[in-house]
Protein backbone atom coordinates (compact mmCIF):
# COMPACT_ATOMS: atom_id res chain seq x y z
CA UNK A 1 0.00 0.00 0.00
CA UNK A 2 1.34 3.44 -0.83
CA UNK A 3 -0.39 6.50 0.37
CA UNK A 4 -0.49 9.50 -1.51
CA UNK A 5 -0.93 13.27 -1.00
CA UNK A 6 -3.42 14.52 -3.58
CA UNK A 7 -6.40 17.27 -2.97
CA UNK A 8 -8.04 13.65 -1.45
CA UNK A 9 -8.27 13.56 1.89
CA UNK A 10 -6.42 10.23 1.58
CA UNK A 11 -5.71 8.12 -1.34
CA UNK A 12 -3.91 4.32 -1.35
CA UNK A 13 -3.15 2.14 -3.99
CA UNK A 14 -3.03 -1.93 -3.60
CA UNK A 15 -1.06 -4.02 -5.96
CA UNK A 16 -2.80 -6.69 -6.91
CA UNK A 17 -0.91 -9.99 -8.12
CA UNK A 18 -2.50 -12.55 -10.60
CA UNK A 19 -3.54 -15.97 -9.27
CA UNK A 20 -2.27 -15.42 -5.94
CA UNK A 21 -5.86 -16.54 -4.32
CA UNK A 22 -4.42 -16.23 -0.50
CA UNK A 23 -3.59 -13.16 -0.75
CA UNK A 24 -6.80 -12.27 -2.92
CA UNK A 25 -8.99 -9.93 -0.28
CA UNK A 26 -5.97 -8.14 1.29
CA UNK A 27 -6.67 -5.05 -0.37
CA UNK A 28 -10.09 -4.97 0.23
CA UNK A 29 -9.65 -5.76 3.95
CA UNK A 30 -6.82 -2.96 4.05
CA UNK A 31 -9.08 -0.25 2.30
CA UNK A 32 -11.95 -1.71 4.94
CA UNK A 33 -9.60 -0.70 7.85
CA UNK A 34 -9.10 2.49 6.53
CA UNK A 35 -12.13 4.44 6.03
CA UNK A 36 -13.25 2.69 9.54
CA UNK A 37 -10.26 4.64 10.35
CA UNK A 38 -11.41 8.02 8.90
CA UNK A 39 -14.73 7.52 10.86
CA UNK A 40 -17.05 6.80 7.73
CA UNK A 41 -20.63 5.30 8.06
CA UNK A 42 -20.37 1.20 8.43
CA UNK A 43 -23.06 1.11 5.53
CA UNK A 44 -21.11 3.15 3.15
CA UNK A 45 -17.29 1.06 4.53
CA UNK A 46 -19.54 -1.96 3.56
CA UNK A 47 -20.45 -1.40 -0.28
CA UNK A 48 -16.94 0.21 -0.61
CA UNK A 49 -15.45 -3.46 0.93
CA UNK A 50 -17.55 -5.22 -1.21
CA UNK A 51 -17.20 -3.39 -4.67
CA UNK A 52 -13.28 -3.63 -4.12
CA UNK A 53 -13.17 -7.38 -3.02
CA UNK A 54 -15.10 -8.50 -5.95
CA UNK A 55 -12.82 -5.88 -8.09
CA UNK A 56 -10.06 -7.54 -6.33
CA UNK A 57 -10.95 -11.36 -7.25
CA UNK A 58 -11.57 -10.33 -11.04
CA UNK A 59 -8.02 -9.27 -11.29
CA UNK A 60 -6.39 -12.14 -9.79
CA UNK A 61 -9.22 -14.79 -11.73
CA UNK A 62 -8.81 -13.32 -14.88
CA UNK A 63 -6.34 -10.59 -15.23
CA UNK A 64 -2.29 -10.71 -15.71
CA UNK A 65 -2.25 -8.31 -12.79
CA UNK A 66 -3.38 -4.70 -11.80
CA UNK A 67 -4.08 -2.15 -9.44
CA UNK A 68 -6.19 -0.56 -6.83
CA UNK A 69 -6.37 3.04 -6.90
CA UNK A 70 -8.42 4.59 -4.15
CA UNK A 71 -8.67 8.59 -3.70
CA UNK A 72 -11.10 9.30 -0.22
CA UNK A 73 -12.58 12.93 -0.68
CA UNK A 74 -15.12 14.65 1.59
CA UNK A 75 -18.19 13.66 -0.41
CA UNK A 76 -17.05 10.52 -2.30
CA UNK A 77 -15.25 6.91 -2.39
CA UNK A 78 -13.41 6.76 -6.14
CA UNK A 79 -12.44 3.45 -6.47
CA UNK A 80 -10.32 2.92 -9.64
CA UNK A 81 -9.44 -0.94 -10.70
CA UNK A 82 -6.67 -0.82 -13.68
CA UNK A 83 -5.69 -4.73 -15.09
CA UNK A 84 -3.41 -5.44 -17.47
CA UNK A 85 -5.28 -9.08 -19.51
CA UNK A 86 -7.19 -10.41 -22.29
CA UNK A 87 -10.08 -7.66 -21.65
CA UNK A 88 -13.56 -8.49 -21.51
CA UNK A 89 -14.82 -9.76 -24.82
CA UNK A 90 -18.68 -9.09 -24.38
CA UNK A 91 -19.25 -6.57 -21.18
CA UNK A 92 -23.22 -6.57 -21.57
CA UNK A 93 -22.86 -10.07 -21.07
CA UNK A 94 -20.27 -9.89 -18.10
CA UNK A 95 -22.33 -7.29 -16.52
CA UNK A 96 -25.68 -10.30 -16.34
CA UNK A 97 -26.19 -12.12 -13.18
CA UNK A 98 -25.14 -15.49 -13.39
CA UNK A 99 -22.32 -15.18 -16.65
CA UNK A 100 -19.16 -16.42 -15.91
CA UNK A 101 -16.23 -17.37 -17.93
CA UNK A 102 -14.50 -19.03 -14.55
CA UNK A 103 -12.82 -22.00 -14.42
CA UNK A 104 -14.29 -24.91 -12.25
CA UNK A 105 -11.26 -23.98 -9.75
CA UNK A 106 -12.32 -20.59 -8.89
CA UNK A 107 -15.77 -21.69 -8.81
CA UNK A 108 -14.36 -24.64 -6.13
CA UNK A 109 -13.47 -21.40 -3.82
CA UNK A 110 -16.93 -19.82 -4.00
CA UNK A 111 -16.31 -17.42 -6.86
CA UNK A 112 -17.17 -17.46 -10.65
CA UNK A 113 -20.75 -17.85 -10.26
CA UNK A 114 -21.15 -14.71 -12.26
CA UNK A 115 -21.98 -11.92 -9.64
CA UNK A 116 -18.88 -9.94 -9.67
CA UNK A 117 -19.63 -7.39 -11.33
CA UNK A 118 -23.72 -7.38 -10.52
CA UNK A 119 -22.36 -7.21 -6.95
CA UNK A 120 -20.21 -4.06 -7.80
CA UNK A 121 -22.49 -2.51 -10.11
CA UNK A 122 -25.01 -2.53 -7.47
CA UNK A 123 -22.85 -1.09 -4.46
CA UNK A 124 -21.74 1.85 -6.68
CA UNK A 125 -23.57 5.08 -6.94
CA UNK A 126 -21.75 5.65 -10.29
CA UNK A 127 -20.06 2.52 -12.31
CA UNK A 128 -18.01 1.95 -15.02
CA UNK A 129 -15.99 0.15 -17.04
CA UNK A 130 -13.82 -0.32 -20.21
CA UNK A 131 -12.21 -2.74 -21.92
CA UNK A 132 -9.99 -3.53 -24.50
CA UNK A 133 -9.17 -7.15 -25.89
CA UNK A 134 -5.75 -8.27 -25.74
CA UNK A 135 -4.89 -5.25 -23.09
CA UNK A 136 -6.82 -5.04 -20.16
CA UNK A 137 -10.06 -3.46 -18.39
CA UNK A 138 -10.25 -0.39 -16.28
CA UNK A 139 -13.27 -0.28 -14.27
CA UNK A 140 -14.56 2.88 -12.07
CA UNK A 141 -16.69 3.00 -8.97
CA UNK A 142 -17.55 6.02 -7.36
CA UNK A 143 -19.23 5.81 -4.26
CA UNK A 144 -20.98 8.83 -1.83
CA UNK A 145 -20.55 9.65 1.38
CA UNK A 146 -20.46 12.91 3.64
CA UNK A 147 -17.83 12.82 6.06
CA UNK A 148 -18.29 12.97 9.50
CA UNK A 149 -22.05 12.38 9.30
CA UNK B 1 -28.69 -15.23 20.47
CA UNK B 2 -25.07 -16.12 21.61
CA UNK B 3 -22.95 -18.34 19.77
CA UNK B 4 -22.43 -20.50 22.64
CA UNK B 5 -26.30 -21.28 22.52
CA UNK B 6 -25.99 -21.91 18.30
CA UNK B 7 -23.22 -24.52 19.93
CA UNK B 8 -25.84 -26.21 21.59
CA UNK B 9 -28.55 -26.15 19.10
CA UNK B 10 -26.60 -27.40 16.36
CA UNK B 11 -24.30 -30.06 18.40
CA UNK B 12 -21.05 -28.14 17.31
CA UNK B 13 -17.66 -27.10 18.14
CA UNK B 14 -15.64 -23.91 18.57
CA UNK B 15 -12.89 -23.63 16.80
CA UNK B 16 -11.39 -20.25 17.47
CA UNK B 17 -10.88 -18.37 21.37
CA UNK B 18 -13.20 -18.80 24.02
CA UNK B 19 -13.74 -15.60 23.97
CA UNK B 20 -15.98 -15.88 20.84
CA UNK B 21 -18.53 -17.94 22.94
CA UNK B 22 -20.36 -14.34 24.43
CA UNK B 23 -20.25 -13.06 20.23
CA UNK B 24 -24.04 -12.11 19.33
CA UNK B 25 -25.62 -13.63 15.89
CA UNK B 26 -28.60 -11.46 14.73
CA UNK B 27 -29.51 -13.69 11.31
CA UNK B 28 -28.34 -16.51 9.73
CA UNK B 29 -27.37 -17.53 5.83
CA UNK B 30 -26.61 -20.66 4.38
CA UNK B 31 -24.50 -20.26 1.09
CA UNK B 32 -21.62 -21.82 -0.46
CA UNK B 33 -20.93 -18.89 -3.17
CA UNK B 34 -19.24 -16.15 -1.69
CA UNK B 35 -20.72 -13.06 -3.93
CA UNK B 36 -23.96 -14.30 -2.30
CA UNK B 37 -22.70 -13.76 0.48
CA UNK B 38 -21.61 -10.05 -0.02
CA UNK B 39 -24.92 -9.39 -1.84
CA UNK B 40 -27.18 -10.74 0.71
CA UNK B 41 -26.42 -11.04 4.07
CA UNK B 42 -26.12 -8.15 6.91
CA UNK B 43 -23.77 -7.21 9.85
CA UNK B 44 -23.78 -9.99 12.34
CA UNK B 45 -24.78 -12.47 10.17
CA UNK B 46 -23.75 -16.31 10.98
CA UNK B 47 -22.81 -17.92 7.69
CA UNK B 48 -23.43 -21.70 7.34
CA UNK B 49 -21.58 -22.74 4.44
CA UNK B 50 -19.40 -25.94 3.17
CA UNK B 51 -16.71 -23.58 2.14
CA UNK B 52 -13.63 -24.10 4.25
CA UNK B 53 -11.27 -22.26 2.18
CA UNK B 54 -9.16 -18.74 3.20
CA UNK B 55 -12.14 -17.05 0.80
CA UNK B 56 -14.44 -17.86 3.68
CA UNK B 57 -12.96 -16.09 6.20
CA UNK B 58 -11.85 -12.91 3.91
CA UNK B 59 -15.80 -12.26 3.07
CA UNK B 60 -16.66 -13.16 6.50
CA UNK B 61 -14.10 -10.11 7.16
CA UNK B 62 -15.57 -7.56 5.19
CA UNK B 63 -18.88 -7.84 5.33
CA UNK B 64 -19.02 -7.94 8.89
CA UNK B 65 -20.00 -11.98 9.52
CA UNK B 66 -20.70 -12.40 13.20
CA UNK B 67 -19.31 -16.23 12.40
CA UNK B 68 -18.49 -18.66 9.97
CA UNK B 69 -20.34 -22.07 10.45
CA UNK B 70 -19.05 -25.53 8.48
CA UNK B 71 -21.12 -27.90 7.86
CA UNK B 72 -20.67 -31.52 7.21
CA UNK B 73 -17.99 -31.78 9.42
CA UNK B 74 -15.54 -30.32 7.21
CA UNK B 75 -12.19 -29.17 9.02
CA UNK B 76 -10.62 -25.96 7.71
CA UNK B 77 -6.89 -26.06 7.84
CA UNK B 78 -4.72 -24.71 10.58
CA UNK B 79 -3.90 -21.47 8.70
CA UNK B 80 -7.28 -20.58 7.83
CA UNK B 81 -8.20 -20.92 11.90
CA UNK B 82 -4.95 -19.06 12.57
CA UNK B 83 -6.33 -16.32 10.45
CA UNK B 84 -9.74 -16.46 11.49
CA UNK B 85 -8.26 -16.12 15.43
CA UNK B 86 -5.93 -12.98 13.87
CA UNK B 87 -9.58 -11.70 12.33
CA UNK B 88 -11.55 -12.21 15.59
CA UNK B 89 -14.12 -14.01 13.82
CA UNK B 90 -15.80 -17.02 15.46
CA UNK B 91 -15.53 -20.52 13.72
CA UNK B 92 -17.35 -23.38 14.34
CA UNK B 93 -18.00 -27.05 12.84
CA UNK B 94 -21.03 -29.67 12.91
CA UNK B 95 -21.68 -32.56 11.46
CA UNK B 96 -24.80 -31.76 10.48
CA UNK B 97 -25.65 -31.11 6.70
CA UNK B 98 -26.31 -27.38 5.20
CA UNK B 99 -30.18 -27.55 5.49
CA UNK B 100 -30.55 -29.50 8.95
CA UNK B 101 -28.47 -27.05 10.62
CA UNK B 102 -30.11 -24.22 8.74
CA UNK B 103 -33.67 -25.92 10.24
CA UNK B 104 -32.37 -26.62 13.55
CA UNK B 105 -31.32 -22.55 13.96
CA UNK B 106 -34.33 -21.10 12.73
CA UNK B 107 -36.90 -23.11 14.77
CA UNK B 108 -34.83 -21.47 17.49
CA UNK B 109 -36.04 -18.00 16.56
CA UNK B 110 -33.23 -17.26 14.00
CA UNK B 111 -34.39 -15.41 11.09
CA UNK B 112 -32.66 -15.09 7.48
CA UNK B 113 -30.99 -11.99 6.35
CA UNK B 114 -34.15 -11.06 3.80
CA UNK B 115 -36.25 -10.98 6.93
CA UNK B 116 -34.59 -8.75 9.33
Amino acid sequence: MTARGTGALMSVTYEIVAGDFVRAGEAASKLKRVLQQLGLDPTIIRRAAIATYEAEMNIVIHSYGGHISVDITCDSIEILCEDSGPGIPDIEKALQEGYSTASEDVREMGFGAGMGLPNIRRSADDFSIESRIGQGTRLQVRILHRAGE
Amino acid sequence: MKIKEVLEVIDAELLTKPEHMERQVLSVCGADLMSDVLAFTKAKTLLLTGLTSIQAIRTAQVVDLAGVVFVRGKRPSPEVVEMANEEDLPLLVTHHPLYETCGKLYTCGLKGCSEL
